[in-house]
Parts: structure tokens; sequence; C-alpha cells
């Protein structure tokens, strides 16, 4: 009988990094069935090129890293940023595209900063704007949702759409984006900017098909599917309430105070919240905690920072949505942050007070 | 607004930051009554159970002691005894495995029970009557520790000047597992008080404060039943957390104060003891008990029957464990301590000390061993759960890189190693482990950069007395030239009259020189006999070593180590002196060949010496050098004198050496 | 005409600025220590003259005059690392010749020593104290393991033993602790 060595603690929690990934990706499940149901099996061919590229591209470089592949592979981070980036690219956007996405997350901005836990910014996000900038036509071709779309897409469709640009019939992506009244669509936010441009005015915009349901048809449903999975997370103590609330407090308050002041030209708070990516954007990537803020305190500033953000690029810059652009500038800003909102030590600067 | 004290007396309770929930498993022990253990065969008592100083050894192989005896006498204030846990015979004093992390060897007293478990004499104590420093001594010399797991002396801690407003009995034990505070609480609780009523005797606090956490309510209703009398003793039952039990975070609870940094709970007014302690205290005191035995919870779903048992101290785990029907598996765990804070044993001699509060020994399924340590995602899990709200996090960036004067900017000397950060780590990182480490290291940096300061300084002052010495050298000369200058100017045939004429006056100087040395030498042989003299109740040489080091260092405050060596080392030297002052004398008054040890010693000394002349003889030049060195070995004489015998040995391993190094050239 | 007016500005210019720079640099000065005292900080003081150098203050002023950074076994890598920062060169390996290796001092086997005071004369440090003829010690303490002392022993009482480890100075190796092996039972 020989005696095992081992450090205190010898008791553990049964929560380990793998079931926390597990779980972002679980509660991300009801979305990614909505968005499916909107914009048509694009969705889940995507899903399935962006996950296995980040598993083959993570396994790849852990290799070239001498480092063990297949415990890294299992605590699912590769599978969270494949995910994440899948479902915020335009369901038929061309094959490669996601392809370049997942491995340029995968490989530069997470394996090239020294794996899970040591890269600055968010791989997914990032990785979004790189495509963005770099293949601006490709990254903004949404097409309208299925109840708005004037031709069907069947599964072999929506593979020869991702993977050759042409439907079955030979539908170009330009002609699947016309809507049912004949005119090419956008996301209800790219077409609310893009309104603005030419000089109507929101309420006039509004009367587009696009916005039929409040914050734009589908897109609602969709936010509220996300809204779901993030409150499960919270609820399983995976993330905490504090950055998402203080990101959507933050875009709403601003967006009030700026549609209050003029409606015509800004758009309502509801319709900020539940539009673009905001809520997936609020609860599944500001709060993935390897770029997020550390602090309790520093995690409401970040917050805030990124609702600011998206409320001022949203309102006065050149994207429509802005999530990606937000949270790469206030993970810039974390260790800003972090330093500045270190909790205090037990008897480091104790008020002095008699018994 | 209410005063805080007020707050404190309307029993209102504060949270601390952080803190877990680990399953406490404490029902398997707590609701069984307290076993007694029977004697084992053999009982390692570590000379050093507590923080401080050693005492020093009082027993040797062969003694035989009574139980409560003193095996060690506490010689500084920062020493405390140990006592004999029963009646027996010492088999040795021994380095043995310690119970310290490390496991590293400490001299231990191995003692073997006779079995009759005979009591020395004993003096109870009228805690009312007598005068606070006899209480204090009491204290000390019953060997009391702090048995919450620190060990700090008790007499120290009691013996506070300061005024103290707050008394706090800590009776909270948090860990998982561990619960013989609590049964010690359900079955001594009136002596416990009695130990509380002594403390105050000796603080005078204006409030007691006893601390139990809610999950042990049969040792509240018994403490609060003993308590009923005295209405300034407060019994606090808080929320069960961990570490709820650790010292800082209990005045947090109780009094919504905090320690600052590097400095003690008395700063604030606030004293803590143990439940244990206090107990040990009673019994000191009031029986003359002193602290032989403690309650240990050994518990693990390896043993049949866990349970919390009396155990005398220095009893070794094996003999707990089989008491409770040990069933190991392979690669099995012994811990001692509990699953948050208790070490690993590498084997199972090891003692129970003072300190020892709980035996663990889990299977896999009940505390799974920690699997493969992951990347930090940087999920600040850890950061939510330090007790003392640091960055553990940023910490074992920092600990890795090795940075430490990041590490001490961002507070790693004020984590208590409670290990709450490495329990809800999902990547399973040994956070506490990184840090201990650190610390360690830091420690280490400090010393040596003390180390190096002091030598740098030492090194300065001998250039500097070098130089002055040369300078000063220099200077004579230039004097004595110039003097010669000025006489060879003044006429130099006067100069060998001069010389003729100083040698005259010394020749005739000369005598009396003589007889003065003489009358000197006299003088210190005399001086020497009657030292010897004074001294013939000791032997004559190694034996007479230690108790004059001893004495010396004693005499000499030994809180200074450095000095203590110094003073060793004279002792030493005039040791040996004397000893050979003494075989000299002898052999001038008798000179009958008493031949007492030593010569023997020398011929060993001589002998080795030769040994190594030959063998370094032969290393270096095959053939002349043995032909040179044996004849020299040939001519030595058969040394009978030590000091000569050594002399010659010592110019021997001289010549050798010599010898060597031209061959080598 | 141009050419003069330009030159004459951009002269004005320069000795303004120059000015003000030259003002700057008094006014705020950093005072800091020599590049030869912040050397000599970072290197262990054991004197033990293992660079070259008859200690570590000459070491360090050769440092300051271009002298390489990796002659210092005592420091080790992590005084190789503060040297190379502080001088910004890039941080070297220990000279192959002198390895690092676990700190040690002097002990003398005091029934051998003769009490020659040749061990005396060599320590840097003054850790051994005796007089002639007379029994010498080590002060443990102060003896910077620097073996200075080691050759000038005539009779070659002096060891270098490495400190024994104590519980208060372990550093937490847990795999160094030996695990007695029991036979099954």
């Amino acid at each position: 009988m020989s005696f095992r060595i081992a450090s205190s603690p010898h008791q553990h929690s049964q929560k380990t990094t793998s079931q926390l990934m597990l779980w972002v990706a679980g509660a991300a499940l009801p979305a990614i069935a909505v968005q499916s149901y909107l914009f048509g099996y694009g969705v889940l061919i995507q899903l399935m090129l962006a996950i296995s590229t980040a598993w083959a591209c993570e396994a790849l470089i852990l290799a070239m890293r001498q480092k063990t592949i297949l415990p890294r592979l299992r605590d699912h981070s590769a599978l969270v940023t494949g995910l994440l980036l899948a479902v915020s690219i335009p369901p038929y956007a061309p094959w490669w595209l996601i392809i370049i996405g997942t491995a340029f997350a995968i490989i530069m901005v997470k394996q090239l900063y020294g794996g899970l836990g040591f890269n600055i910014f968010n791989p997914a996000m990032a990785a979004y704007v790189l495509l963005l900038i770099a293949f601006p036509v490709q990254m903004t071709q949404w097409l309208p949702p299925t109840t708005l779309q004037t031709y069907d897409l069947s599964l072999l469709d929506a593979v020869c759409a991702v993977f050759t640009q042409y439907s079955c019939q030979g539908y170009s992506i330009q002609q699947l984006q016309m809507g049912i009244d004949g005119m090419t669509m956008a996301t209800p936010l790219d077409t609310a900017r893009t309104d603005l441009t030419m000089g109507l005015t929101l309420p006039e915009s509004f009367e587009k098909p696009i916005f039929s349901q409040g914050a734009g048809s589908g897109w609602l449903w969709l936010n509220v599917a996300w809204l779901l999975g993030g409150l499960v997370l919270i609820q399983q103590r995976v993330i905490q309430w504090r950055i998402p609330l203080s990101v959507l407090g933050s875009l709403a308050l601003c967006s009030l105070i700026a549609w209050s002041i003029n409606p015509d030209i800004h758009l309502s708070p509801i319709f900020q919240l539940f539009s673009g990516a905001s809520m997936l954007a609020a609860f599944f990537i500001a709060t993935d905690p390897v770029s997020a803020s550390t602090t309790l305190k520093g995690r409401i500033y970040y917050g805030i920072l990124i609702g600011v953000l998206v409320f001022c690029i949203r309102t006065y810059g050149g994207y429509p949505d802005a999530f990606a652009f937000a949270v790469l500038l206030a993970n810039m800003a974390v260790p800003l942050i972090d330093y500045y909102t270190r909790p205090r030590t037990y008897g480091h600067k104790v008020k002095k007070g008699l018994l | 607004m209410q005063n805080l004290l007020e707050q404190i007396q309307a029993a209102q309770l504060w949270d601390f930051p952080g803190g877990i929930h680990p399953p406490t498993r404490k029902a398997l022990t707590s609701k069984k009554s307290i076993a007694k253990l029977a004697l084992a065969d053999r009982l390692y008592i570590p000379l050093r159970q507590h923080i401080g100083v050693a005492g020093q050894c009082l027993v040797k192989k062969g003694d035989f002691v009574l139980k409560g005896q003193a095996l060690s006498l506490a010689d500084s204030s920062m020493s405390i005894p140990v006592h004999a846990p029963t009646s027996g015979l010492i088999l040795a004093v021994e380095d043995h495995t310690s119970p310290h992390p490390s496991a590293l060897p400490e001299p231990t007293i191995v003692l073997e029970p006779d079995g009759l478990d005979e009591w020395r004499e004993r003096e109870p104590l009228d805690h009312l009557t007598c005068s606070l420093p006899q209480l204090l001594e009491r204290i000390q010399e019953s060997g009391i520790a702090g048995m919450g797991g620190a060990g700090f002396p008790t007499h120290l801690k009691s013996a506070i000047k300061q005024e103290v407003e707050c008394l706090i009995i800590n009776g909270v034990e948090c860990e998982p597992y561990i619960s013989a505070d609590d049964a010690l609480m359900q079955e001594e609780a009136t002596t416990i008080v009695k130990g509380i009523d002594i403390l105050c005797q000796l603080l005078n606090p204006k409030i007691v404060l006893i601390g139990i956490e809610d999950d042990k309510p049969d040792a509240i209703a018994a403490m609060q039943a003993a308590c009923k009398q005295r209405d300034h003793y407060f019994i606090r039952v808080i929320p069960t957390k961990y570490p709820s039990g650790g010292e800082k975070q209990l005045i947090q609870v109780l009094t919504n104060k905090e320690v600052p940094a590097g400095r003690r709970p008395i700063d604030i007014g606030m004293v803590m003891f143990n439940i244990g302690t206090s107990f040990a205290i009673a019994q000191a005191v009031l029986d003359d008990i002193p602290l032989i035995s403690r309650i240990v919870t050994v518990a693990g779903d390896t043993l049949t029957q866990a349970q919390n048992m009396l155990v005398p101290i220095g009893t070794p785990v094996s003999a707990l464990l089989n008491a409770c029907g040990f069933q190991p598996q392979a690669q099995q765990r012994v811990i001692m301590g509990g699953p948050m804070m208790g070490f690993t044993l590498p084997d199972l001699s090891v003692p129970v000390i003072k300190t020892t509060n709980c035996i663990l020994a889990p299977t896999y399924q009940e505390l799974p061993p920690a699997r493969q340590e992951m990347d930090c995602i940087r999920c600040t899990a850890c950061a939510d759960a330090c007790p003392a709200s640091l960055l553990p996090q940023q910490l074992l960036w920092y600990s890795k890189a090795k940075d430490s004067a990041k590490l001490e900017e961002y507070n790693l000397f004020d984590c208590i190693e409670c290990g709450a950060c490495a329990y809800v780590c999902p990547s399973e990182i040994p956070l506490v482990q990184y840090y201990r480490v650190a610390k360690a290291d830091s420690r280490q940096q400090q010393r040596e950069a003390l180390q190096a300061e002091q030598a740098k300084a030492r090194f300065e002052a001998r250039k500097a007395r070098l130089e002055a010495e040369k300078q000063e050298r220099q200077q004579r000369h230039e004097q004595l030239a110039e003097e010669r200058a000025a006489k060879q100017a003044s006429g130099s045939s006067d100069a060998v009259a001069e010389a003729l004429a100083r040698v005259k006056a010394k020749q005739q100087d000369a005598p009396t020189d003589r007889e003065t040395i003489k009358a000197e030498r006299e003088r210190l042989k005399q001086q020497a006999r009657a030292k010897q003299a004074a001294q013939t109740d000791m032997p004559p040489d190694g034996e007479a070593k230690s108790p004059i080091a001893s004495e010396v260092s004693t005499a000499k405050e030994p809180a200074d180590p450095r000095k203590a060596a110094i003073a060793a080392a004279i002792a030493r030297a005039k040791a040996k002196k004397d000893a050979q002052s003494a075989t000299t004398s002898d052999e001038v008054v008798s000179s009958t060949p008493a031949e007492p040890a030593d010569p023997r010693k020398a011929a060993i000394a001589a002998a080795i010496a030769r040994a190594k002349a030959k063998k370094d003889a032969q290393a270096a030049a095959p053939d002349e050098a043995v032909s040179s060195t044996s004849a020299e070995q040939t001519e030595t004489p058969e040394p009978t004198d030590p000091r000569k015998a050594a002399i010659a040995a010592a110019i021997a391993r001289a010549k050798a050496k010599k010898q060597k190094d031209t061959e080598t050239k | 005409m141009m050419v003069i007016i330009a030159l004459l500005a951009l002269g004005a210019l320069a000795l303004i600025f120059g000015a003000i720079l030259g003002y700057a640099s008094i006014r705020f000065r950093v005072e800091s220590d020599p590049l030869v005292e912040q050397i000599d900080d970072i290197l262990p003081q054991t004197q033990c003259g293992q660079c070259g150098y008859p200690g570590c203050r000459p070491y360090a002023e050769a440092i300051a005059n271009g002298d390489a950074i990796n002659k210092c076994p005592p420091g080790g890598d992590t005084a190789i690392r503060k040297l190379a920062d502080l001088m910004g060169v890039e941080a070297k390996p220990l000279d192959a010749a002198q390895q690092e290796s676990e700190k040690k001092v002097a002990y003398i086997r005091e029934d051998e020593c003769i009490g020659c005071t040749k061990c005396i004369q060599a320590c840097p440090v003054d850790a051994i104290v005796g007089a002639t003829r007379q029994m010498h010690t080590v002060i443990v303490d102060e003896c910077t393991g620097c073996d200075l002392c080691v050759d000038p022993c005539p009779v070659d009482c002096i060891d270098m033993l490495p400190i024994p480890e104590t519980p208060e100075r372990w550093k937490w190796d847990l795999d160094r602790i030996p695990v007695r092996v029991v036979g099954a039972d």
C-alpha cells in the first residue's frame, strides 16, 4: 500500500470548465432553433462548418504547440467560439467565409495569444470584424425572414446556396434577398439606417414590411430566444447578471434619451434592445470570461462601455450593427478597467472606527 | 445610530465577502459520543508542536517518565514544553517524520507506555485566589498552544497588556467532516466555560462572544445551558459558510471589524481562542492536567466506524485508523486536518499533535482527487469565493511568472490559504499550492536580500579595515624610515654604539622579563586548576560540551540565533581547551598514565589523518610520495599526548597536500 | 533674403526649444542611483569572486563598463534576468563553466582545525571567528557560501555543506516527499 500526496483542498465543486462551455452551447439552442426557423437551413450548415473548422484548427495548433489535444478539445471552448461566429454571419454567406472566420478566430485570436485564457480579444467577434471589413458584401447579405421570402428554400437549396451562392433553381443570392415587395431586403437595423440617409424619417421607414412586428419581423423573436437562453445561464450561475444588465441598461438608457429628444431620427429603446445582435451579444458574447473584465465593479463599467459604444456606432457610425466593434473596443479597455477596479483586500485601508 | 457595541450585544451579525458551501458531512461523527482510544505501542512526541521554538529536551534514552511529566523545558517565551501522555520508558530521542506538510524529520521523543498510566503529582490551582502570573505560568508549563490549527502559544496570547474589548471563543469549526469541537462542546460545556472564566480573569474583556455555526444545534444548546449565569457571555449562532471559522472572518462576522493588514486582532481590541484551547486551560489550571490528549475526528468512507476520539498526543495515525476499521484503497490518501486545508501524509507513523483536529481517510468516490489542471479561463469564480477579496486569477498569473513585486501589489500575503478558490475553480487549478510556493519563494527572496545586504556591509567593513591597517603599516614604515634618515643625518658613527647599547639594555632587561612571564604562567595555571576543580563533577570530554554550551546560550539571550551560535562555538572551544588542559595537568600532577578518553580520540584522528594523507599522496604521486610520506609516518612517534598527535597529524596532512599541489603543478 | 529669414526663424526656434529642454532637465531631474549601484544591488553579494573579479562591486563596475552579465553563479538566472532588464540586453544563460548549484555554507570540522587563521584571512565577509592556534568556527548565518576559505586550509578541515531544509524554509515541493511504500495488508 502506498500513499498519495496531494495539495489541499482535497474537495472540489463538481462544476468544470467543459460543463460551463456546454451550458453556454446548450443555452444557445432555442435561439439557434428560432434562427433556423426564420432563415432556413443555412444556419445549421454554417454551424456545422464553423464547429468542425474550429475543432480542426484547435487540434492542429495544439499539436503544433505540443500540448495534449483531447483534454483541451474537451473543454469545448472551440465549440462555443465556432457556434457564436456561425450564428452571427448571414446564413447564406459563402462557405469559405465561415471557414476563414473560424480559422482566424481559433488560430490568430486565440491560440497565437497563448490558447484558452490568454486571448485579450473575443475570438468570435474579432473574426466577425475581420470578415465584415474584408468581405463587406458577403457579410451583409441577410435574407429576409422566411415569412417575407419570395422563394422557399429547401435543404438542398440551402446547401447549394452556401456552397455555390446559387439555389438549385439557379437563383442568385441577390435574387433570393428580394422581398415580397420586390425590394432587396436587409436587416431591420440596416434598413432603418439606409432610409435615414435617404432622408426618410423613421416612422416613414417603419411602413416597410420588414418592420412588421415592432423591432423587425422575426428578429424580435430571435432576440427573445437569446434572452431566454441568457436567463438560463444566469440562473445556472454560468454567467453573472452584471455584464448583460449593464450592457442592455446603458443601451436602453442612451436610446431612451435620444428617442425622447427626437423620435424621428432615433430608434426606440425597445427596437434597440430587440434587434440585431443585442441579446446575443449581451448574454453570450460580452460575458465571455476570458476577454471580459474580471472584477465585480469592472464588469459593470465594461458592460456600460459596450452599451454606450453600441448606441454611438449604431447612431453615428458607418455600420448598422455595432456589437462586434463595441466588444472589441471594450476588450482593449479591460486591463485598464481591471487595474482601477481592484477590490479592497481584507484588512487594507480599513476605515477607522472604534468599537 | 446604534453604537457598535450595542449592535453586537443586540445579536446583530454581519457577513464576509465570498465563501463557499461545501457539503459538510459532519453528521457521521457529531452525533456519536467521544470514544477513548487505547494506548498505542509507541508514542512519538515531537519536541515542537506549536509555532515558535522547541523546548529543550529533558529526557534521554532509557529514562522512565510518569504521566504528565514534562519532557522538555520551555527556556524562552516562544517555547512551550511537551509532556508524557502516559507513564513509560523513553526509547529514543531521534528524528521522526513530522506532522507537517513537508514531512521533514524533526526531533521526536519515542515513548513506550508501560500500561500503568501512572500520574505524577498534581497540584490543582484555584483560579480565583491565585495571581495572574501564576496562572500564566501554569498555562505555559502545561504546554498549551492554540488548538484550532495554528498552534500559537496560549500564554503569550493571554498575557496581553492592551485593553481587550472583546474575547471571542471560536466554536465555528467550518471545515467539512471535522466535529471535534462540536463533540467537545456537547460533552464538556461546563469545563469549557470554566476555561473561558479563567481567560476573562486574565484578559478582562468587556464582552465574550462565543461563535458557533448553526449546523451544531446540540453544541449550541449545551453551551447556552452552561453560560446561563454569566450575562456578558453571548452565544452567537452564525450561518454555516466556509471559512467563517477563520480568525479574521469570524471577527468580521461577529463584530463587522477587520484586522488591519499585518496587524493582530488585539490591535482592534479582540482576542480569539479556540474551544479546545479553553478546555485545555481549564484542565491545566483546575486539575493540573497538561495538554497530553485531545479530541480528533477520524472520518472518511474507508473507515467502518467514523467517530470522534480522545487521543493521547503522540499516537501514530495508524493506531487511530485501525481502531476505526480502516480498509485502505490503493493509492489511499490520508489527510491530517480537514479536506480544505489539511495535508496528506506520506506514511502512517506520523503522530497526532496538539494542533491535529482531524484525520481523514476518504475513498475516491467520496473526495475525487483533482483531475488534470486546465487553463484558467478567467471566470473569476475564485475571486467571488475569496473571503479576503483577493484576485486569485491575477495572483495565479503572477505566481507563474514569479513576479514578486506584482504579487505583493496584489496582496498575496493576505491570502489565508483557505482553499475556497481552488474548490470552485472549474479548471481544477491547485491555486493554493501555487500561492504557497510563491509565498515560500518570496520569503526566501526576502531572506536572501537581507543576507546580501549584510554580506555587503560586512565586506565593505572588512575592506575599510584592511585599508586602514595597510595605511597604518605604511605610516609606520614611513615614520621608521624618517627616523632612520634623521639618525643617519645626525651622525652615522653613533648608530653602532647605540645599537650595542640597546642590545645590552635588552640583555639586562631579559631576566626580569623572563621572571614576570614565569609568574604570569604560574598564575594562569592556577586559574586553570581552580576552574577544573570547579568542574570536577563534569565529565571530561564530549559530554562536557553540551551543558556548557547550553549554559552559555541560555545565559546570553537565545533570541538571537547568531549570538547563540557564536556563544555555542566559544563554549565548545572552551570545553575542548578545558578538557585538554585537564589531561595535561593530570599528567603533570600524577604522571601516571591515566589515559582518559581523549588520547584515544586523538589516535583515531591521527589514524584518519594518516589514511587521508596516504590516499592524497597516492592519488598525486604513485611512487615518490609514498616513500616520503611513509617515512614521515614511521618517524612520527605513537601519539600519547593528544595535542602533539593532532599537530603531527595536521602536519602530515599539510605535507601531503603540499606534495599533491606540487605534483599537480 | 527668404533664406536668411528662414534660417533665422529656425535658429530662433532651436534656441527657444533648447532653452526649454535645458531648463526642464534641471527642473525635473530624476535622482537615480548611479548604474554601478543598481547593478551592485542586484548581485547577491556573496563576494565569492567566481566572476573573476575580487568581489561583487568590482564586477558591478565591470558590467557597467560592458562586461558580460552571465558570470555570477550565486545570483543564478534570477540575477541575470534582472541585470538584462536593467542593462537592456538579452538575458544569457549562465557561463557554461559556472553552473548554478545548491546554496551551501562552510563548516569547519573543529577537531581538526589547527588554528592557522588562513581561512579567516580568506573570508571576504568576516564570517569566521577564531585566533592563532585557537579553534575557528564559521558563523553560519553570515557565510555566503563563496568557498574561498576551502582552498587555503592546510588541513582540509572545511566542508561546504548544503543548508539543511527545515519546515520553515520548505518550499512546498510536494513531489519530493518520500512516500513510504508499505506491503499490502
